[in-house]
């Protein structure tokens, strides 16, 4: 049990009972969908920018508690950084989640994200937690306006 | 609430046994999965083996291991014996007419695609139909899609109801005369329906329309008869009948066959071969290039031997009591709803629970050392037709007992105290 404790963290099951920013964004800059076939995660993120700060962030979708409550952390961590922040967040995450932290890396260095430590000793789970990252990443990557897609698989 | 439910006793080795009994001839179901007791109700996707399928196998590679067919020495001649041996086995089981009408393939998926490839390019032209149904697996979907891409024929659907049963009415209308083949499933993976295959293939066979029946989900738990079926191929895998994986079985009506061309070339599937002209091989073997999976041949007739010895009207009439028992527990739990509730129902219960993710009931089930699936199950069309991404599906073998079910209740009030 005290692994599941570990994974379904009071963080994580209040993010997916009341996910954050979790809404349309019609004015966005960039907006790309995530699709986890797998388990049929589906979301869409959606990223205002202003050069390269994101001024504002926001998805919708549908999925497991692991994929929503990641999303929604996501975008609470998200507002006011610039693109580089974001990318560092994200390989921090996936550090997180793989079980790969050095050996110097304090959990309380991760805040929010430290939640998600528990997804490593699920790796079928570790593709949930990624997905929205992984379609923030394609966001910050693509062009202004475009609506691309991107999978897990 | 039924709460007891009456376990069959059936004669093994001219011995009583009762069924659940059995759970001691399989030795992983002994297992324990995070600390707990393995509850394995993922018997849709494979089921768990003999010990004497496992032992059929090891011996084949301990002490006959060689290739068949061609050798004279002894071990060739042994491994070819028992290899065919099994081939009637198999034979006896679907009681097919002859033993030149089994096939051997990897499994249902590449006998799906040996039928829509050599039967479907020939006999398929530009403006005709292939007919499949709404709760098909992806593999007998996919196939067809390719073969209707390929030669400019159109894939139609018949559709079915809220509770997953096909609608007959529109399965007739879909029938034309431009129905080149229909593929249906016997037993739904995804909902458990069990289709009235015979009458089906009737209503086909009427407007002259051949049928392949996907017999995956329906030989581990009834009595498969081919010539009472009339069906024109009836395609399984081993593993989901208690044997090992990478084999499966293609059952094709002779006349059909032979009318065929080979599937793929090579070895063993000829007869004589120049570089002008290669004389194919007579059925079977026509179907079957190169070396096969021996050992799998041999593991599908030992677990074929063990299920007839165990009787499949009891196994399945047994199962058919457990998922009694399960559907009034699980439909008690407020907020479950089940996908898939036709009449005539296989052991599968595909469910969701509102506001929770099957994808979470399944890692916190898995804690408890319960093994159910969760997804898709290779069959998104149906998840479409319901409106869901995935479910959670616990499925049953005769192995499994009042008590798992118990347990799988137990753990998914666990999920609500949890997630809820």
């Amino acid at each position: 049990m005290s692994l599941l404790r570990e994974l379904y963290q009071e963080t994580i099951l209040d993010h997916n009972k009341s996910p954050r920013n979790f809404r349309k964004m019609d004015n966005a800059t960039r907006k790309v969908e995530g699709y986890n076939p797998l388990c049929g995660d589906h979301y869409t993120i959606y990223v205002k920018l202003d050069g390269e700060v994101i001024t504002d962030v926001a998805f919708d979708g549908a999925g497991c508690a692991i994929s929503k409550a990641s999303a929604s952390v996501m975008t609470s961590m998200l507002k006011g950084k610039t693109k580089m922040d974001a990318e560092r967040l994200f390989r921090d995450f996936h550090k997180l989640v793989k079980g790969e932290l050095d050996s110097t890396d304090e959990l309380d260095r991760f805040g929010k994200l430290a939640a998600f430590a528990g997804v490593s000793e699920f790796p079928a789970r570790v593709k949930c937690a990624s997905l929205a990252w992984h379609t923030l990443h394609a966001a910050l990557e693509s062009k202004d306006g475009s609506g691309t897609s991107v999978t897990t698989e | 609430m039924n709460t007891s439910i009456e376990i069959p006793v059936v004669m093994l080795d001219e011995k009583p046994v009762s069924i659940t009994g059995c759970r001691h001839h399989f030795p992983l179901l002994h297992e324990q999965v995070n600390g707990k007791p393995l509850v394995y109700l993922d018997n849709a996707a494979t089921s768990q083996k003999p010990q004497v399928v496992i032992d059929t196998m090891m011996r084949y590679y301990q002490s006959e291991n060689s290739n068949i067919h061609r050798g004279v020495h002894y071990l060739s001649e042994r491994a070819t014996q028992a290899y065919e041996k099994a081939r009637d086995k198999v034979r006896e089981f679907l009681n097919a007419a002859y033993r030149e009408e089994i096939i051997y393939v990897r499994g249902t998926t590449e006998g799906i695609n040996l039928v829509a490839q050599s039967y479907g390019r020939t006999n398929v032209k530009d403006g005709d139909e292939v007919l499949i149904s709404a709760m098909e697996h992806h593999s007998n979907i996919v196939p067809w899609q390719m073969l209707c891409e390929e030669k400019g024929a159109t894939l139609r659907v018949i559709p079915m109801n809220d509770a997953g049963e096909l609608l007959l009415d529109e399965y007739e209308k879909l029938l034309t005369a431009k129905t080149r083949i229909v593929a249906v499933s016997h037993v739904s993976n995804a909902l458990g329906t069990v289709n009235p295959i015979k009458h089906m293939i009737a209503l086909a066979h009427q407007k002259g329309i051949p049928v392949l029946v996907d017999g995956a989900q329906a030989v581990p738990h009834m009595n498969v008869d081919v010539r009472d079926l009339e069906c024109d191929f009836y395609i399984f895998s081993s593993h989901k009948v208690f044997g090992p994986t990478g084999v499966g079985v293609v059952y094709g009506r002779k006349r059909m066959l032979e009318a065929m061309p080979p599937y793929q070339g090579g070895g063993d599937m000829i007869k004589s071969v120049t570089f002008e002209k290669t004389i194919y091989n007579d059925l079977p073997y026509k179907f079957e290039a190169g070396t096969p999976n021996i050992a799998g041949g041999l593991g599908l007739g030992a677990a074929i031997d063990y299920v007839q010895k165990l009787d499949l009207k009891a196994i399945g009439e047994y199962e058919h009591d457990l998922l009694v028992y399960a559907t009034e527990k699980l439909l008690v739990i407020p907020g479950l709803r089940l996908i898939g509730t036709a009449k005539e129902k296989a052991a599968v219960l595909s469910f969701v629970i509102e506001g929770i993710h099957p994808h979470d009931i399944g890692t916190i089930l898995d804690a408890e050392g319960i093994a159910i699936r969760t997804g898709h199950h290779c069959a998104q069309p149906v998840m479409q037709r319901f409106g869901v991404p995935a479910t959670a599906r616990a499925s049953f073998a005769f192995y499994n007992t009042k008590e798992e079910v118990d347990a799988l209740v137990k753990a998914i009030y666990k999920v609500k105290e949890i997630l809820g």
